[in-house]
């Protein structure tokens, strides 16, 4: 499954190297051309057989984690975030460096040890620290601040449809796209795999000024809202219900009318599709939709649980019926000729 | 030999929450079996090893505790479970982490929370309790009632990772590395001659009431006795003052849990064989196996050594594998030479 060794891969933003590679090597074959542009997104093209109208579908390599800030003389490491992460997923966890594989983990205080007061505080990250087994500063090897470091998670199938893992956002839209790209279609096809989406939707920047797409499509992971205890608040998107739609994020509001047209594609198709709760997130489309002259954007996602956290959870049938959406509006659009 | 580290292994990544310690003690029976120790299970579930001595001159109990902490299953919310801990978790580093519900079927999860993002307005992000999160395993509220009671144990799960500096990290160090120290002084007793009789108990349910250690120690009614446990080692998060490293070698306590004659002739041995070793003050009952056998029956003279480890009751608890050697020679050499002098009376012992 082109999603396991994907997730399973290492690349936050800056460090996307290993991703792109790996997703070069497999779209070689049914891209025309292939670039990589200044900031290390790539640009994967399909001639079509008419001029209209360019699509473009993106989604973003990178994925949230963490860089080595300071190498200490008691052998520990100091660490910032790469994107964003709640601090209270971090305490005690295994972690590799993006590089060798290296191990680490970040040490906690034993509960025995603990203050009253400290029982129910998480520690600032300033206070926590990576533990690779170094004595002093002396053992750091190869290790260098800069260093990118990753939750040390495994893809695993738990269910007969759910799978774990890490970097669902956004590796289930990479995979996407390169299932898409499989695909024939009658117009001309950009598949776009963006770097630095989790520091400000920036490599999406440029990708906007560069290309002058008619529609675009963002592809995601975005996180799943279906919690119990959550009274009256709404609980989408759901895990299981099909591709969530967005109306309405952080970043932008979707062009109505591709919108319109995605939703009576799903309802023909007998597709199940959820939208998603307005106002949460953001994507590269947000970048993309104020490019230039400004350009037509929507959002299809696979809803993942936990995102940004070391372990998301997500259902595969979300994951078919987002792709099957996402194959029927492309050839839908491409039929439209304009 | 033992093959320590592949031992280890497997019992860091095996589970045995306190009162289902199955799976850790298959794992140390197959190891006893290679090296052609006897041992029996008791009427709690303890895993008795004995080795003879020539003369049977007499019993010498050393207890590692085989549980683990863990999780409970409480109730059902929707398609997630409530639960609460057995033994002494630190609720701050349960969010994210990987667990197998030990139902009808064992099932993989991650214990969540609601993400800060979908919070309704006005609540507090910042604060975690254990009523905040649950584990969530993927399925519909219909299928985890097929497969979850109420009572479910739960385990965590974590890979063994070998660190640098011949450290090690993983889930249970506490206490599978105590395990292991007992498999290495089985291992060191078929070189090692000694008169009396070994009886290494793999004990049950330490994390919640210590019952392994009190109906072991009753039943089998040893001359003296050891438990190894592990200990705290310091961290850069601890005062500066804290005594305890990991890599400097077995802890042996002193203080009223623990008996003087014979935590003397241990350091004398430790000195006398180059065995690198540190001492522990503990002024009070120690937490440990060491605690109900010290009182059993008519009282017996115990002892305790621990193993230092880093993050303990976390699933990335370090240890130095030279420690656990350390450990197993010590008390290996301890065995070897055992006598009732040492067992005299503290005032006498000194």
């Amino acid at each position: 499954m082109l999603l396991e060794k994907l997730s399973n891969l290492d690349g936050a933003s800056g460090d996307e190297a290993r991703v792109r590679e790996f997703i070069q090597k497999r779209i070689r074959k049914y891209a025309d051309s292939m670039e990589i542009d200044a900031l290390g997104n790539l640009i994967c093209f399909k001639k079509g057989r008419v001029k209209k109208p360019i699509v473009l579908i993106a989604a973003h390599m990178d994925e949230v984690g963490f860089m080595v800030t300071e190498k200490r003389q008691n052998g520990t490491l100091g660490f910032s975030k790469v994107g964003g992460i709640d601090s209270r997923v971090i305490l005690a966890k295994t972690l590799r460096f993006g590089k060798n594989g290296t191990k680490g983990v970040i040490g906690a205080k034993p509960v025995h040890l603990l203050k009253k007061e400290e029982v129910t505080k998480i520690p600032g990250i300033d206070e926590m620290y990576i533990d690779v087994g170094a004595k002093s500063h002396k053992d750091f090897k190869d290790i260098e601040v800069g260093d990118y470091v990753y939750f040390d998670t495994c893809f695993e199938k738990i269910s007969a449809k759910v799978v774990k893992g890490k970097a669902f956002d956004d590796r289930a839209g990479c995979s996407l796209i390169m299932d898409l790209f499989k695909e024939k279609f009658r117009m001309p096809l950009y598949g776009v795999f963006s770097t630095q989406e989790e520091i400000g939707l920036r490599g999406a920047m440029v990708i906007g000024n560069r290309l002058r797409p008619d529609y675009v499509i963002i592809l995601e992971g975005t996180g799943a809202g279906d919690f119990p205890s959550k009274k009256d608040n709404s609980k989408s998107p759901f895990l299981g219900k099909g591709p969530a739609l967005t109306v309405m994020d952080k970043s932008m509001i979707a062009d109505k009318k591709l919108l319109e047209l995605i939703i009576k594609i799903a309802k023909r198709k007998g597709i199940p599709y959820q939208l998603k709760q307005p106002g949460i997130g953001g994507t590269d489309a947000g970048r993309i939709q104020i490019s230039r002259k400004g350009v037509k954007c929507a959002v299809i996602a696979v809803p993942a649980r936990y995102i940004h956290s070391p372990v998301c959870l997500m259902n595969l049938s979300d994951y078919g019926n987002t792709l099957k959406l996402a194959k029927f509006v492309l050839k839908r659009l491409g039929d439209s000729g304009k | 030999m033992i093959e320590l580290k592949e031992v280890l292994r497997v019992l860091s990544e095996t589970d045995g929450v306190s009162s289902c310690e199955k799976n850790p003690k298959e794992i140390v029976k197959k190891e006893l079996k290679k090296l052609n120790v006897k041992f029996s299970e008791d009427v709690v579930g303890n895993l008795v090893a004995v080795k003879k001595g020539r003369l049977g001159t007499g019993k010498f109990m050393i207890a590692s505790h085989i549980d683990e902490i863990g999780l409970i299953v409480t109730a059902f919310d929707e398609n997630v479970l409530k639960f609460t801990t057995v033994g002494g978790f630190d609720k701050r580093i349960l969010l994210g982490q990987e667990v197998v519900v030990h139902g009808k079927k064992e099932l993989i999860g991650v214990i969540g929370s609601i993400p800060p993002h979908f919070f309704p307005k006005g609540t507090s992000k910042k604060v975690l309790l254990t009523e905040d999160l649950f584990i969530d395993v993927g399925l519909d509220e219909r299928e985890i009632k097929r497969n979850v009671e109420i009572g479910s144990l739960v385990s965590l799960k974590k890979d063994f990772v070998e660190l640098y500096s011949e450290r090690y990290s993983g889930k249970s160090l506490d206490n599978r590395a105590s395990v292991a120290a007992l498999l290495c002084i089985f291992d060191e007793l078929t070189r090692i001659k000694h008169d009396w009789d070994v009886y290494g108990v793999f004990t049950v349910q330490e994390e919640i009431t210590g019952l392994g250690a009190v109906s072991s120690s009753y039943n089998v009614f040893p001359d003296a006795a050891v438990a190894i446990d592990v200990g705290f080692g310091k961290q850069v998060d601890f005062s500066p003052n804290f005594t305890t490293e990991i890599e400097k070698g077995p802890i042996i306590a002193t203080g009223p849990n623990i008996h003087t004659g014979l935590k003397n002739a241990m350091i004398k041995i430790a000195e006398d064989y180059e065995v690198p070793y540190q001492v522990e003050a503990e002024p009070g009952t120690t937490g440990t196996d060491a605690e109900a056998i010290q009182i059993s029956r008519e009282g017996i003279p115990t002892t305790l050594v621990s193993i230092p480890i880093l993050y303990m009751h976390t699933p990335v608890e370090v240890v130095s594998m030279k420690d656990i050697r350390r450990t197993g020679r010590l008390i290996s050499l301890f065995v070897s030479f055992l006598n009732s002098e040492m067992l005299k009376g503290d005032k006498d012992a000194t």
